[in-house]
């Protein structure tokens, strides 16, 4: 769980050009969207294609990923429990 | 009784350097592009994290609209952005197109989509800057002069704005130029077709 973490902040601030930002930036409970790592629209966007890409796991309703995507915890939870590869 | 308008300040972002006013101000011998404008980035000052999702084109824009406006205050101004290139957003088009070739590893990028077009940049810098003026972006073999000089003349000779942010921003493949410039009722440098051609060609 811890290794899949710090992968997905290592994939975030890659696929999302964070440039600014170091993994260090990222407490796993930390909100991704608003007031914490500041992530928009366009970016969960981004984040369904790697859900798809990387882990194999296909969101229908777009919606989904806002429960989904609330923190890095979540999404790792999420993620080992639903991962297809 | 028509305006008199000058170029009140002009700038050019080719060939790893910047000259502002006809000045060279920074050089770099970066090789790729896209660490010769971080480059810039960085010397420019600016801490702005929205700049790093932007395309390559848009990145040239935004930084050489910053050039051009750090000392103006465009809030209070009425200022109108018009753009033209050779290449639109074909570096993007490209990646984009990448991302979508392949049926069996068909992952379409909505980052990367969103960049599919040239006036994208206008887009940013008008955000940056708090813009909500007349814009356009033109598409020509190479820079227009005497399409941009009529332009802009008439947006501020029919006051459609009080100043206009316009020029050259071209990128394609691994070459990039920017010639950008504020048009007012400032400055020393009359706005007319021929001393548009020649900032452009120094």
């Amino acid at each position: 769980m811890e290794d899949l973490k710090l992968e997905l902040k290592k994939n975030i601030i890659e696929i999302l050009n964070l440039e600014d930002l170091s993994i260090e930036d990222f407490d796993d409970n930390d909100s991704l969207f608003g007031d914490g790592i500041g992530l928009d629209s366009i970016d969960a966007l981004e984040l369904i294609v790697m859900l798809d890409k990387d882990y194999g796991i296909r969101l229908t309703d777009p919606k989904e990923g806002k429960k989904i995507f609330e923190s890095i915890e979540v999404m790792a939870t999420y993620i080992t429990e639903h991962r297809k590869k | 009784m028509l305006k008199k308008t000058h170029i009140q300040k002009y700038c050019s972002i080719k060939n790893n350097e910047i000259s502002v006013n006809g000045d060279l101000v920074f050089s770099a011998d970066t090789l790729e592009v896209k660490d010769f404008f971080k480059d810039v980035y960085q010397f420019l000052e600016i801490k702005y994290s929205k700049y790093f999702k932007m395309d390559l084109l848009s990145k040239l824009a935004f930084l050489s609209a910053e050039i051009i406006l750090n000392e103006v205050n465009t809030k209070e101004k009425n200022t109108a952005i018009i753009l033209s290139n050779n290449a639109s957003s074909l570096e993007t088009d490209r990646k984009y197109q990448n991302s979508i070739n392949d049926k069996d590893n068909y992952f379409p990028s909505p980052a990367v989509f969103v960049y599919t077009l040239p006036n994208i940049g206008i887009g940013e810098i008008s955000i940056r800057h708090q813009l909500k003026s007349e814009n356009g972006f033109f598409v020509f073999e190479k820079y227009n002069a005497n399409f941009h000089y009529n332009y802009e003349k008439s947006l501020l000779q029919n006051n459609k704005c009080e100043s206009v942010l316009a020029g050259w921003v071209n990128i394609d493949k691994n070459s990039y130029e920017a010639f950008l410039y504020l048009v007012s009722e400032k400055g020393i440098i009359e706005h007319t077709e021929q001393n548009l051609k020649q900032l452009y060609n120094t």
